[in-house]
């Protein structure tokens, strides 16, 4: 995919990171019945930056950035998304989902509406957007993802790869602040992974906050400013890409990387 | 297949022209070969259904076209038929207006026939999405038209539903910002006091300044086929929304919503619809205040839409299973709130994969509505074992008269099916 860095400073100069706090997750835990899903997590986002999460398969990744816009119910602790505290309170939820994005392994277009439909959807609705409006901003940003000639098609009519590109083109059409990805390329064919990648690595480079769950490890070294490995629930370790991948600290680190990077 | 093939020294660049199929392959032979007479067994079984049709068709044909229409009288037509078995027709003839009608008044058939063409009119847009969206305000108008144009009286009564609905509506979005579903129950509660406490006062208070009135036609006087066709449209009309609600209420996280919801759907559907039809028609009297005048036909209305709902909500919840969580977890990431997400993304998808079993109900219940002829209303099977059957003239005439009410009922139910296959086909958009 792309070259690791390795000499380099890992985050590109020109992408700055504001001292402004974007996300604040303190002392959140949650519960799945008995089941201890996440365990005392803490992490403050600052805008502008690019989390890369990784871990092993059932250690909370998933769990916790849905917690971030309320898909998941967390059981203690506080999120501060944007100045704005998720409670129990709709308004708050409905709040903070409108200005975060989010992109899901399996896409999940709605099929019976058609991509410019789909990306002018919550807009017109949520936003109140006039509809010429709504339908503008959708081809601006279909055609920041590559795809402004599939508009008038149904999602059913296109590849995995073009099909995220337009997920990701509909949550832009809301102006969010921060976007999170849950595993967008795992459910892609390999000759695809990259049109995604790129459209995401471009997502940074226009300063977009971003939380993404991935193994693309070469996306991690190019792109994210701060990788973070979670295991059993826990944000194990954090830092940047460059010491994150040469030096861990942590023996559970070490074997994850071991495994994923191969041998 | 030219390419590629070393050994060979000459390759063919030019296709050969395809070459005619052998004639026991081609043609109407070929097909009657391979499809008809593929084998002995196969060859015999052609050969006795084919004589089953004919021997079907020999009896039937006949009776049907040597029929006799011009006579007034069962003894008229054997008359005329001197022996031959054969069909009498003249009864559908003579007894026409009956069968459609009932005893509504000959000088309004007119009236029952406008407000017959224009539900084609109001159904239209609703049907075929490519029409003018601004034909909905007609479809909106044409239960209020149509009770004025059947039913008769001043049009103050209509209009004045209609007042409550518009007031139900307003109250509506004076909430909606606060909360969807208590907007919902607001404007209901504010549309039916309405129509309970200012419609009648208002409506006669209008009507003694402009009268606007047609001639009053009682129910009892609507009977035959009209009966089943306004029972089953508006039943169906009616159960469709009915049965959305019960079907998301069953989903609902609300636990006293979703009992309650979970209770109505399971009495309904343990209960047959005839024993809601007898209480409809003798048992509600008693709950009644007395002196209350609870139409039987809006009774029977109630009924008919309650049973179907149940139904329509079991076939819609199915809809609603089978929509991946990746659809509502994508709404809600985008910000729609229950309402929202719910109309625009989960029904569309969830009404669709139902729409075979929303249909087989609307039929069902279509078809049901002949049941009221057992609480001795005169629909069209009433209007036949009743007054027809046991006239002097038309004693005995079943056949013709069952058959044609057959036929009309298969018209209808046969537009309805053929209309979903092309609905269905319409919206297939996710696997092309
Ligand atoms: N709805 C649920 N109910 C119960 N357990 C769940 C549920 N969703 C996830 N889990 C469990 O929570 C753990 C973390 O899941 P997840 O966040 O999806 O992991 P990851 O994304 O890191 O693979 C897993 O062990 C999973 O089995
Ligand atoms: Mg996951």
């Amino acid at each position: 995919m792309s070259q690791p860095i390795d000499a380099a400073p890992a985050v590109p100069s020109h992408l700055e990171v504001s001292d402004e706090v974007a996300i604040e997750i303190s002392g959140m835990n949650k519960w799945y019945g008995q089941f201890h899903v996440l365990r005392d997590i803490d992490l403050t986002v600052y805008r502008g930056e690019r989390i890369v999460i990784c871990g092993p398969s059932g250690s909370g990744k998933s769990t916790l950035i849905r917690c971030i816009n309320a898909l998941e119910e967390h059981q203690a602790g506080k999120i501060t998304v944007d100045g704005t505290l998720l409670s129990s309170d709709l308004k708050n939820i409905d709040k903070i989902r409108s200005e975060v994005g989010m992109c899901f392994q399996h896409f999940n277009l709605f099929p019976h509406l058609t991509i410019l439909e789909n990306c002018t959807l919550a807009p017109i609705w949520v936003r109140k957007t006039p509809k010429r409006e709504a339908e503008a901003t959708a081809m601006h940003f279909l055609e920041k993802v590559k795809i402004p000639d599939q508009a008038n098609k149904y999602p059913g009519q296109l590849s995995g790869g073009q099909q995220q590109r337009v997920a990701i083109a509909r949550s832009l059409c809301m102006k969010p602040k921060i976007m999170l990805f849950d595993e967008p390329t795992s459910a892609l064919d390999p000759e695809m992974i990259k049109e995604v990648l790129d459209t995401m690595i471009e997502l940074a480079e226009d300063g977009m906050t971003m939380l993404c769950v991935t193994h693309e490890m070469g996306f991690a070294r190019q792109v994210a400013n701060r990788v973070i490995f979670m295991d059993a629930g826990q944000i194990v370790e954090q830092n940047e890409p460059e010491p994150f991948f040469n030096n861990p600290k942590s023996e559970r680190t070490k074997l994850f990387l071991s495994q994923i990077l191969g041998h | 297949m030219s390419q590629g093939d070393h050994s060979v020294a000459f390759v063919r660049h030019d296709p050969l022209p395809p070459q005619a199929p052998p004639v026991s392959q081609a043609g109407v032979i070929g097909w009657l070969r391979t499809n008809l007479f593929s084998s002995i067994g196969n060859s015999i079984m052609t050969l006795i259904t084919l004589y089953v049709i004919y021997a079907l068709l020999a009896a039937i044909v006949p009776w049907i076209a040597n029929g006799v229409w011009d006579a007034s009288s069962i003894r008229e037509c054997r008359e005329q038929l001197q022996g031959v078995n054969a069909a009498c027709w003249a009864v559908i003839e003579e007894r026409w207006p009956q069968l459609v009608f009932g005893n509504y008044p000959p000088e309004h058939y007119g009236r029952a026939v406008l407000a017959f063409v224009l539900l084609f009119v109001a159904l239209a847009p609703v049907l075929y999405f490519g029409l003018p969206r601004k034909m909905l305000w007609f479809t909106g108008l044409y239960p209020f038209l149509a009770y004025w144009l059947i039913w008769g009286g001043t049009l103050w009564i209509p209009i004045m539903a209609l007042v409550g609905v518009v007031v139900g509506f307003v109250v509506f979005r004076l909430l909606e910002e606060k909360s969807f579903f208590g907007a919902m129950v607001a404007a209901l509660a504010a549309a039916l006091a309405f129509w309970i406490v200012l419609t009648a006062p208002l409506a006669e208070a209008l009507a003694g300044v402009l009268p606007l009135a047609l001639t009053p036609v009682a129910s009892r006087e609507i009977g035959g086929f009209m009966i089943n066709f306004i029972l089953g449209t508006s039943g169906i009309a009616l159960s469709l929304p009915l049965g959305i609600m019960l079907a998301l209420g069953r989903q609902s996280t609300l636990p006293i919503i979703k009992m309650i919801c979970v209770i109505f759907i399971e009495f309904v559907r343990g209960v047959p619809l005839i024993t809601l039809l007898f209480v409809a028609s003798v048992m509600l009297a008693y709950f009644l205040p007395p002196g209350t005048n609870f139409d039987l036909m809006l009774r029977v209305i109630i009924m008919v839409t309650l049973f179907a709902a149940a139904y329509m909500a079991e076939a819609i919840r199915g809809g609603l299973a089978a929509l991946p969580k990746g659809q509502y977890e994508a709404g809600d990431s985008l910000g729609l709130d229950y309402w929202q997400k719910m109309r625009l993304i989960v029904l569309p998808q969830a009404l669709k994969i139902s729409i075979p079993s929303i249909v087989n109900i609307a039929i069902g219940l279509f078809k049901d509505t002949t049941l009221v002829s057992i609480i001795s209303m005169f629909d069209v099977i009433g209007m036949i074992r009743g007054p027809i059957l046991s006239s002097t003239e038309w004693f005995g005439v079943y056949w013709e008269l069952l058959g044609f009410a057959g036929v009309l009922f298969f018209v209808f139910c046969y537009g309805i099916s053929q209309y979903s296959q092309w609905l269905e086909r319409k919206l297939a958009t996710d696997h092309r």
